[in-house]
């Protein structure tokens, strides 16, 4: 076992630790994290070697990168003391001696920057390392890294003086770049409904979309989660009862879903989007899908519709109308009724859904967006094959969403289960618009 | 819609579930428009995976609609691992990449061998909602 420095970025508290755990479980990975600190963007982890370590970061949205750990010191003088004393040190600097190096500066927590002169002062300190192979500052063999913490004097100032120095040798940088390239404000199809790509990438990697799989959303929209899961390798399908969505409204937008694919290179991993509602699926039912993922529409931008006629009286008879000598229902141009549905039923429907289409140890991952009201407790949805395991908060200022995964565990679960009970008391549509006074 | 959706989609009217009649919709020919999409990159991977959830009568059952019936009348048994693919087994996932994935119905129809019922696809889009007698 060796020791390794993981550097996370100190936001989406609430995600970090769901991430890092399902992605050590995706790659078979065992990681003790007893010593994770909420409050601190550092970890050291033992692992097998470095393979390990490069799969357990490569993918990750919320660290930064992962390093062959050789020492921490709250000073210089006593990082320099740690990094001899430890048992390694002699194999370590032995191995890296004759290749091509540069060192790298990180700071958390100030924004101290060095200058040069003082970067080259601190570099000359490491005399000891006797590294004599060439510095590089392009493509060097090894990067060694100096991270220096800096704590906050005040809320608005940092101290100008380090106290705590981590040094590591670079093993992986993680994904987050990706976090830029699917930027909302590049994407050449989107709408109102897109999904912010920080948190469409790791809602996959949360959900454990694999590469060379199936992943659906029944409520795919402008296919921002589609989007990201074809990032991450998995063929992606996906499906919204609003068809403008998918193919774009035409006006002043001469862009559709399929362009933002051929955008992010990843064409070869769209299988299809469709026109079609949730609840009257025409996925054959014994059509295995490795993972769903989707944001339901909560009735905030989108209402939630399902097909049929909400006041069926107005079209009874309806089938038999005739235009041009075709059933009108069976024509081209027709457009079908919708009716109004409840958010329970969508969630009690999509829950089923998945307890029946997941393979066992596959993820249902979905947003729920709730009021944060003192005394409204909110519930989520249970059903009893499938394991609740993670609800991660992203909170607003009066309201919150939610992003809940479960694991399909099958028949012998037998879990708590809360369908068909009215769960939400109140509508998030009518708190949303009435700014959540009443 | 690709090739291989038609493998996924049945009749989206729930009192058809109970036929086997349901699945795969039948493609009408005449009224499809096929396009071959040659960029789309062939993934020996995926396909191996994929392969396993095929229905295979109901691929030859679309493909002859379409008015291809060269197809192997059962599913190729093909080694589980990728590295053990040999020659012929390469040539054959290249085969069914090129139907299953690079062959598109961009216009066309299909309908429910048990209701009748006929669904559109426009614009590579297919459409399976459905009326509200039929909801």
């Amino acid at each position: 076992m060796t020791k390794y420095l993981l550097y996370m970025v100190q936001m989406h508290l609430n995600f970090r630790r769901a991430e890092l755990e399902s992605l050590a479980d995706l790659f078979n990975i065992k990681i003790n994290l007893d010593s994770y600190n909420e409050h601190s963007p550092f970890l050291i982890v033992d692992l097998d070697n470095e393979e390990q370590a490069k799969q357990l970061i490569q993918r990750s949205i919320l660290c930064k990168a992962i390093y062959e750990y050789w020492g921490y010191g709250q000073n210089y003088p006593t990082l320099h003391q740690n990094i001899q004393n430890e048992p390694n040190f002699v194999q370590r600097r032995d191995s890296n001696k004759f290749k091509s190096f540069k060192f790298d500066f990180e700071s958390f927590g100030g924004n101290h920057k060095k200058s040069l002169p003082e970067k080259i002062d601190t570099i000359n300190q490491f005399k000891y390392l006797d590294f004599q192979g060439e510095i590089k500052l392009k493509d060097p063999q090894e990067i060694f890294t100096i991270i220096e913490t800096y704590s906050m004097i005040d809320p608005q100032t940092s101290s100008n003086q380090t106290d705590g120095i981590y040094f590591g040798r670079l093993i992986q940088r993680s994904d987050r770049s990706s976090m830029d390239l699917y930027d909302l404000k590049k994407r050449p199809y989107k709408g109102t409904t897109s999904f912010e790509s920080e948190l469409s990438l790791i809602s996959c990697n949360i959900a454990q979309v694999k590469p060379g799989t199936i992943m659906y959303d029944p409520f795919a929209g402008t296919g921002s989660f589609l989007v990201a899961g074809a990032h991450f390798d998995a063929f992606v399908l996906g499906t919204d009862i609003d068809g403008r969505m998918i193919r774009g409204t035409g006006k002043g937008s001469e862009h559709n879903m399929v362009d933002n694919f051929r955008y992010y290179k990843t064409e070869s991993h769209f299988l299809d989007v469709m026109t079609m509602d949730f609840t009257h699926n025409s996925l054959r039912s014994n059509l295995p899908i490795d993972t769903i993922l989707c944001d339901p529409p909560y009735g905030i931008r989108e209402s939630i519709k399902v097909l049929g006629a909400k006041d069926p009286e107005r079209f009874e008879g309806k089938e038999n109308v005739v235009i041009d000598g075709e059933k009108a229902y069976l024509r081209k141009d027709y457009i079908p009724t919708k009716k109004p549905y409840s958010l329970d039923s969508l969630l009690d429907d999509l829950l089923k859904f998945a307890s029946e289409r997941l393979p066992i140890g596959g993820r249902l991952a979905f947003w729920m967006p709730t009021a944060n009201d003192e005394n409204v407790e909110t519930i989520i949805p249970l059903h009893k094959n499938l394991e609740l395991k993670y609800n991660c908060v992203q909170e607003f200022n009066k309201w919150s969403r939610r992003l809940l995964v479960y694991i399909n565990r099958g028949d012998k679960y037998n879990g708590p289960e809360n369908h068909g009970i009215k769960r939400s008391q109140t509508n998030f549509r009518d708190r949303y618009f009435t700014h959540f006074t009443k | 819609m690709k090739f291989l959706t038609t493998n996924f989609l049945k009749c989206s009217v729930k009192a058809c579930d109970i036929s086997n009649l349901n699945f795969p919709l039948e493609y009408d020919g005449s009224k499809c428009k096929l396009v071959q999409n040659e960029d789309i990159e062939f993934q020996p991977e995926f396909l191996l995976n994929i392969l396993d959830r095929i229905d295979w009568p109901a691929i030859l059952q679309v493909a002859a609609d379409l008015g291809n019936t060269s197809l192997p009348s059962q599913k190729p048994e093909l080694h589980t691992n990728m590295d053990e693919l040999n020659e012929e087994e390469l040539v054959i996932l290249r085969d069914l990449h090129t139907l299953l994935l690079q062959t598109s119905i961009t216009e066309g129809e299909m309908r429910c061998r048990n209701c009748g019922h006929v669904y559109y696809i426009k614009n590579s889009i297919p459409n399976l909602l459905l009326p509200p007698h039929l909801a």
